[in-house]
């Protein structure tokens, strides 16, 4: 791209300010796009990415500064005005509405004709999207039917179908799997022919130096630098995130795995899970991977009593337990992370301290009546030791930056002191720092005996975080990788591939 | 973050948790400064400071004349100054409570009688009567009347105490209606299950308890049977709800027609009066000077508040409302939160109808009409979020207090009851206004 660059940039961000009551989350930022360009923004959560596109998309108003696209200034004073400027926004939360199909949703306040939408029309033109994507989503299914990967195809493809010269796309990826990131870069590629100019947000390093040509770098709402990708190493780009150099992405320790802890056999539920029986040991980490709908999810749910199971069994320490409610689990010692923070982890309007007292108000409780203080202490310890950045207690979860959210949910079942932790994507949208805090916690539970499923689709976290990997498809495990030394992505890919 | 984000923050929540204080405060200022009038001192004391006036004035060896009007204030009037006049030694020459005719004949009688008239205690409405300078030796300039002063109509004691006590029933089912929309739900029924137990506990004590001759155990259980079968009314909206995923809109609606029809038909329409005197003094009565339902409301909702506040069942409530399944995933049961929620809804809006049926001293089918719809105007004025997960109880009767308070307003300044509808109607029209503003506002 970088041979016909032409000399007016198609988008110039300069300066830009914006702050929210107590926060200061932009000061004096700026950016550069050329037409056919992938520019990466960079920056750890709370960096100020989320509020600069939400600036892009004319969800914000700056309080300073000015957007030129190709040179001419513009002002996005709404959504729509940032879609006729030509700039289109996938957001990292949905904005699809449940109840309706995919393609419904794609042509959502554009259908076309006057009184009755032109169904069979717009029917086949997002069946050609999705086609072109090379994604087999089914059309005729309400979107809260789809999966958290269908839905963001969905999503991407409701922007394609918007003439739009910007494409600006916040954790496209995050929801992924590796065959499905593929395809996505080749339709960005495709895009790039096209002239169209790509901010592309994402966690996954590896994805960055694989697509984009520029990099940017933010933190704490200010611009760091920015560098082509080319000239950029994996080592200095956290290290410009973070602010000071990381020595190991993955910190795995080895460590004693003792006597099987859980036990799960046979278990079965629909098409989702079909007699999956393994073992957990004490201090171990098992990485369950596998295609998205491959049933890691809904194991864990099972496991953990969150839906319904239809046969086999779950035994701890030996024991057989009957789980038939998340109450169940929790009390026999098995904790969920899931997967969405957001919609399952947190209750977004309430505190963080009442978040974290919901599954622990009996033990900080007397006769039914909670004990502030004693919670209030309890969650003060974990706010220090997690290192989790709030304003004050009662600061409401919806406030926090996403690696903050995930610390909160983290602290909420370390309170438990579960036996059996599964963390379901535990870093999904968490940026390299507090990852790199989660993996050391995730070994110190280990070190203290705990057993740990951890469920990715990262591949690279999955072979540097596990102690035994297992893989699934369609609802079945497929193989087991006890030798973690000789493993490869590719080994992994091919049992998840069925 | 920087150094000034908790007191911002804590200066904007002082502000959600305060700002409908400051509207209630604000409202009473203003309907203060409107109702402004000069007031004349009422009842006892002023009674008593007439007569004082008089022997201040004119030594105790007076013969006074008390006139004032058929009243309760004035009869308090009469005695007050009758008791005061014959403590000081002074001779009553006669009282009376009535019209002017009436003073006019008691002032011949004496005079036949021989007796003299030195003064006349007078309210400062008898003082205005003509009746006086009929007679010789006693005309108008020998009244003493309390000296009048300037005060709001508004802000008078018994004004003030009538608002809290017609504020109280609607306060006391918001408390039901406040929990149930904290879980994102709403109830409908109330209104009519404000009938169901008027109804229920008056045919109660008519046919087990014996009527008008009911022993207090016997009425005072005949109430609870009221509240009892609200209380499974609310079970049976919350078994609709959590059981089979109705929609608490539908499955209340359904409720609200169900419970109305029954009502009627257990009273065949009408309304039953074969209760005892003690079942009037629930709503009626009064203990240390206030009337007793403001008693009621106050202890319920100070137990709500704490309920709510500080105790795991509050806050799972609030944890169901704001995201169930995160609250299911995190061990919160959440079908028997929200079943109970609705139970006691229910409960409480008996409670509301015993309390309205006691004031009128009737069982009466027909209560209870559009109360659901005040009940949801004050959770909502008192920023409780439909959407479930927000709201204070203490907001809530803010919230049916300013309602009470702008009608109240209203019809001292005479405003028509359309007019009222109006203004009430744009009323909750701004509070969801200013809340969903107030929510933008924020960051995400």
């Amino acid at each position: 791209m970088a041979n016909k660059q032409p000399n007016v940039p198609l988008l110039q961000m300069s300066g830009i300010e914006k702050s929210f009551p107590g926060v200061r989350a932009l000061s004096g930022v700026s950016l550069k796009l050329h037409k056919g360009e992938v520019l990466a923004l960079m920056g750890e959560n709370g960096a100020g990415k989320s509020t600069l596109i939400k600036t892009l998309g004319g969800a914000h108003q700056p309080d300073a500064g000015t957007i030129c696209i190709d040179g001419q200034p513009v002002k996005l004073s709404s959504p729509t005005a940032a879609i006729q400027a030509g700039i289109g926004v996938i957001y990292q939360e949905f904005n699809l509405i449940p109840a309706l199909t995919a393609w419904e949703n794609i042509f959502l306040g554009r259908e076309k004709s006057g009184v009755f939408v032109a169904r069979k029309e717009e029917r086949r033109k997002a069946a050609e999207l999705f086609r072109s994507l090379g994604v087999d989503i089914p059309l005729d299914v309400p979107c809260r039917q789809l999966s958290v990967a269908q839905q963001q195809l969905v999503e991407i493809a409701k922007a394609l179908s918007q003439d739009v010269n910007i494409l600006v796309m916040d954790e496209p990826s995050a929801a992924l799997v590796p065959q499905e990131v593929e395809k996505l870069f080749a339709i960005i590629r495709d895009l790039q022919k096209r002239g169209i100019g790509i901010v592309y947000i994402s966690h996954r390093l590896d994805e960055i130096f694989e697509i984009a040509n520029t990099i940017t770098v933010l933190r704490d709402g200010k611009y760091v630098g920015d560098a082509p990708a080319t000239e950029m190493t994996r080592q200095k780009m956290i290290e410009m995130m973070v602010g000071r150099s990381i020595e190991n992405e993955f910190p795995k320790q080895a460590t004693q795995r003792g006597d099987v802890r859980l036990s799960v056999d046979g278990l079965s539920r629909g098409t989702s899970a079909r007699n999956v029986s393994f073992d957990v040991r004490r201090g171990e980490v098992l990485g369950l991977t596998g295609l998205m709908g491959a049933g890691r999810t809904e194991t864990a749910r099972l496991i953990f009593g969150a839906d319904k199971l239809e046969a086999g069994t779950i035994s701890l320490d030996g024991k057989t337990l009957n789980i038939r409610s998340p109450q169940d689990a929790i009390k026999a010692g098995i904790c969920l992370l899931t997967e969405d923070r957001k919609t399952q982890g947190l209750v977004l309007c309430r505190s963080v301290r009442e978040n974290f007292g919901l599954p622990n108000l009996k033990e900080l409780s007397t006769a039914g009546i909670v004990n502030k203080p004693k919670e209030r202490e309890a969650f003060g310890r974990y706010v220090d030791s997690l290192s989790i950045r709030i304003p004050f207690q009662e600061q409401l979860a919806k406030n926090l930056s996403g690696g903050n959210q995930q610390k909160v949910v983290l602290a909420k079942w370390l309170q438990q002191n579960a036996e059996v932790l599964i963390f379901d994507e535990p870093t999904r949208g968490i940026d390299v720092g507090a990852k790199h805090e989660i993996y050391q916690l995730i070994n110190q539970l280990a070190a203290n005996g705990k057993a740990i499923i951890m469920i990715s689709s990262e591949l690279p976290e999955v072979i540097g975080m596990s102690d035994r990997i297992l893989v699934m498809h369609e609802g079945r495990v497929t193989g087991e990788i006890t030798d973690m030394s000789s493993v490869t992505q590719e080994q992994i890919m091919e049992l998840a591939i069925g | 973050m920087d150094a000034t984000a908790p007191k911002t923050q804590l200066g904007k929540n002082l502000f959600n948790d305060y700002g409908m204080v400051f509207v209630l405060l604000l409202l009473v200022v203003v309907l203060s400064a409107l109702t402004l009038k000069e007031q004349s001192p009422e009842g006892e004391e002023a009674g008593r400071i007439v007569a004082e006036r008089i022997i201040a004035e004119q030594g105790a060896n007076v013969s006074v004349m008390v006139v004032a009007e058929s009243t309760p204030v004035d009869e308090a009037f009469v005695r007050g100054a009758v008791a005061a006049l014959e403590t000081a030694g002074a001779t009553i020459a006669g009282s009376v409570n009535g019209k002017p005719t009436d003073a006019r004949v008691a002032i011949e009688k004496a005079l036949a009688e021989g007796k003299t008239i030195d003064a006349v205690a007078a309210t400062g409405d008898t003082v205005e009567w003509t009746i006086y300078d009929r007679f010789d030796g006693i005309g108008s300039d020998k009244c003493v009347s309390p000296v009048p002063y300037t005060w709001p109509t508004f802000a008078k004691l018994d004004n003030l105490l009538s608002v809290a006590n017609q504020t109280a029933i609607y306060a006391i089912i918001a408390i039901g209606m406040t929990m149930v929309i904290i879980t994102a739900g709403i109830d409908l029924s109330v209104g009519s299950l404000v009938a169901l137990a008027s109804v229920t506990a008056a045919i109660a004590i008519r046919d087990f308890g014996g009527g008008e001759n009911a022993s207090m155990a016997m009425m005072l259980a005949g109430c609870t049977a009221g509240i009892i079968v609200c209380g499974l009314a609310g079970l049976f909206n919350g078994a609709m709800i959590t059981r089979f995923g109705i929609p608490p809109f539908i499955a209340t609606l359904a409720m609200m027609m169900m419970a109305k029809g029954l009502s009627l038909r257990l009273a065949v329409g009408e309304s039953i009066s074969e209760v005892p005197d003690s079942f009037k003094w629930i709503g009626g009565g009064t203990t240390l000077g206030l009337p007793n339902p403001v008693i009621l409301m106050i202890v319920l909702y100070a137990v709500a508040h704490f309920v709510m506040s500080s105790t795991i069942f509050g806050r799972y409530v609030y944890a169901v409302g704001g995201n169930a399944e995160a609250a299911r995933l995190s061990g919160v049961a959440v079908k028997p939160v929200t079943l109970t929620v609705y139970t006691l809804c229910g409960a409480l809006a008996g409670l509301g109808g015993i309390v309205q049926s006691s004031k009128l001293g009737t069982g009466d089918p027909k209560l209870g009409l559009m109360y659901e719809l005040d009940v949801i105007a004050a959770v909502v004025v008192g920023g409780t979020s439909l959407m479930g997960g927000e709201g204070r109880i203490f907001g809530t009767l803010i919230g049916a207090f300013i309602i009470a308070v702008i009608k109240n307003g209203m019809n001292l300044m005479d405003v028509g009851s359309y007019d009222q509808q109006i203004v009430l109607g744009a009323v909750v029209l701004v509070a969801v206004l200013v809340d969903t503003i107030k929510r933008k506002g924020g960051r995400g």
